[in-house]
């Protein structure tokens, strides 16, 4: 997750604000467990434990993590799932 | 209790009438803080014909229900874009009448298994999913009243007001970090 999707882009490419992906982010915060976490992002999207720990560590080190891209009914759908689980997220759309 | 153990498909702990009292207070607190938000939810003529329920457009004043139910975009800017705001309005009207579900439901979840005298917990690892969620919800609240930091200490100085309230704090982090353990066995 260190190379975020929207920077894979090259300058110049022709490509809209519209076919960019939506971005559902995990903010760090002082009261969600490490190991919680990790088990949130394992059981919310099927991510492995590696996967998962490695985003749960993004989270901690660097204060935020990318944790899944796509539509935008696909990461609202996401947003609401951590929310349901106590985790800070929100979403996002870069132009 | 001494920590939660996984046999087969469920999770057993046994928790002492003290311990058992504490967590049904603290879990029926925010379920009461949950109800009382889906009560002022606008009254919709169409919610009752369609069976789609429209909540608050605005986040909660109080700081507490604010965690529990955050805003779809990052707001805290000193001037943050209309748009986003906008959207995490029509967001949070669309979404939270779910999430108050949702974390309602698993608030019973705990109050209807775990027994008010204390005693034998037996969870079927949906119910288990159902506590981890619960546990979490008191802890976001009470680490948010509490203002909990990363570094927190274990103990606060006597004078601290916060002091006696940071045990039960840490207890539940106790509690919450060997029930995933049990679960993710």
């Amino acid at each position: 997750m260190s190379t975020p999707v929207e920077q894979e882009r090259t300058l110049g490419d022709p490509v809209s604000s519209q076919d960019k992906p939506w971005l559902t982010i995990v903010w760090n915060d002082p009261v969600n467990l490490m190991s919680y976490v990790t088990y949130v992002f394992q059981k919310v999207f099927g991510y492995s434990r590696d996967q998962a720990t490695k985003l749960m560590l993004d989270v901690h080190h660097k204060g935020r993590a990318i944790v899944s891209s796509g539509s935008k009914e696909k990461v609202e759908a996401d947003v609401a799932k951590l929310h349901a689980a106590g985790l800070w997220a929100t979403m996002q759309h870069d132009s | 209790m001494n920590g939660w153990q996984r046999c087969g498909e469920e999770v057993l702990a046994s928790l002492d009438r003290q311990e058992a009292a504490i967590l049904r207070g603290l879990v029926g607190q925010v379920l009461d803080m949950l109800e009382a938000r889906a009560a002022e939810a606008p009254e919709d003529e169409l919610a009752e014909l369609t069976g789609i329920q429209v909540g608050s457009s605005q986040a909660p004043d109080d700081p507490i229900l604010g965690r529990l139910l955050p805003d779809f975009h990052r707001l805290d800017d000193d001037a943050p874009a209309k748009a986003d705001q906008d959207s995490a309005a029509a967001l949070r009207s669309l979404h939270e009448p779910g999430l108050l579900r949702s974390k309602s439901l698993v608030a019973e979840t705990v109050l209807s298994t775990c027994p008010p005298e204390g005693g034998d917990v037996v969870l079927s690892l949906a119910q288990a999913e159902a506590w981890l969620s619960a546990i979490n919800d008191v802890r976001l609240a009470l680490g948010t009243a509490l203002d909990v930091t990363e570094d927190m200490p274990d103990e606060l100085p006597e004078d601290d007001p916060r002091s006696s309230h940071l045990g039960v704090y840490h207890w539940l982090t106790w509690v919450q970090e060997s029930l995933v353990s049990a679960v993710l066995t």
